[in-house]
């Protein structure tokens, strides 16, 4: 006997990020999810970002690795609250999920913070398909990992607003194609900003800084209207 | 690289679709609908799936996928065809303003299960 069913895989996770992402909006709380491979120059680019908007912008971050707080203790430097969260210390999950999110965020008073920064597994597969609740998701890619990586993980650069083509002060040193690599991403996702940063020198973050901003105070916008 | 837990998912939502009344009896099929943009490897899912159905109502299940193709139709020109190479841009006129028509499902359609003299179905 047929019995139809027709439910998505991933119905329970949707759950749980549409509730996150109502908590999210009654403390008007911008959530920006951060995504890459590992060894992108994600936490470099995030310890830079916060200097930046600190303390005019109050940031939390919740970052997720398999292993160690190394990065929540270099956050931590800014004076934004950051939770950690480990997956598992051998091998463990490769995404955070939104039930995971949850717990996380509970760990943060939410009230007067403008912007929650989830940086997640490094990992350019699983993250793409677990919705956390977030408004936005950006995707950072180094110059050392080959112009092609966006059209190798499509669904990652669909899933995402804007790209940041990081490590740019190693150019000099090695054979990368940067308009190749710009071509492929808008192929992938075409208009999808694209900002070229080097978080160790700092060049190029302002105008990845500002793009936050802009939408940080939207989301606080929404906040004082309701 | 979550095929296990999507396999996990899979098997409670099938077990939960067994109707009352029918519990004990085994589940045939599994029908699944994949669609080729899901971060999903399906040989990757059929191994994940042969390990954690033992001991559950779906140890002799028939997993059947149905991948579903990437489409796009683009808001432009109203052009509608099937995505390869990953080029999200409309090949009539060039557009990247998109909505995607399939691609993404990651659904159990329905189950089929062994009808056992004596099983009732409540309704």
């Amino acid at each position: 006997m047929e019995v139809k069913v027709v439910r998505n895989v991933l119905d329970v996770n949707a759950k749980m990020a549409a509730e996150n992402r109502r908590f999210f909006a009654e403390n008007g709380v911008f959530v920006l999810n951060v995504m890459s491979s590992p060894g992108s120059g994600k936490t470099t680019i995030l310890e830079k970002t916060l200097n930046r908007l600190m303390p005019e912008i109050q940031s939390a971050v919740i970052v997720g690795d398999i292993c160690t707080t190394n990065d929540a203790d270099r956050l931590s430097v800014s004076g934004a609250p950051v939770v950690q969260i480990n997956t598992d210390e051998f091998g463990g999950d490769c995404h955070l999920a939104a039930h995971v999110i949850e717990n996380a965020a509970r760990q943060i008073d939410l009230a007067g913070l403008d912007l929650l920064i989830v940086e997640n597994v490094g990992n350019l597969v699983c993250p793409a398909e677990f919705d956390i609740g977030e408004d936005a998701r950006v995707v950072v890619l180094s110059v050392a990992e080959g112009e092609d990586k966006s059209v190798k993980y499509p669904l990652m650069f669909r899933e995402c607003q804007a790209c940041l083509l990081n490590k740019t002060d190693l150019l000099p040193y090695l054979d990368y194609d940067l308009e190749k690599a710009r071509e492929y991403i808008d192929q992938v996702h075409p208009g999808m900003p694209v900002f070229e940063t080097s978080a160790k020198t700092g060049e190029g973050l302002d105008s990845w800084v500002a793009w936050i901003r802009d939408r940080v105070a939207d989301k606080a916008g929404l906040r004082q209207q309701a | 690289m979550h095929e296990m837990g999507i396999a996990l998912q899979i098997i409670d939502i099938a077990t939960a679709a067994i109707p009352p009344g029918m519990q004990g009896c085994r589940v045939e099929r599994v029908n699944l609908r994949i669609g080729k943009l899901s971060a999903v490897v399906v040989g990757n899912l059929n191994f994940c799936l042969e390990i954690a159905t033992r001991d559950t109502p779906l140890a002799e299940a028939a997993f059947s996928i149905e991948e579903i193709p990437v489409v796009a139709q683009c808001r432009e020109c109203g052009h509608e065809w099937q995505v390869a190479q990953a080029v999200f841009k409309c090949p009539e006129c060039g557009s990247g303003n998109l909505e995607m028509i399939s691609g993404r499902e990651l659904d159990v359609v329905s189950i089929d299960v062994e009808e056992q003299v004596g099983s009732q179905v409540q309704k």
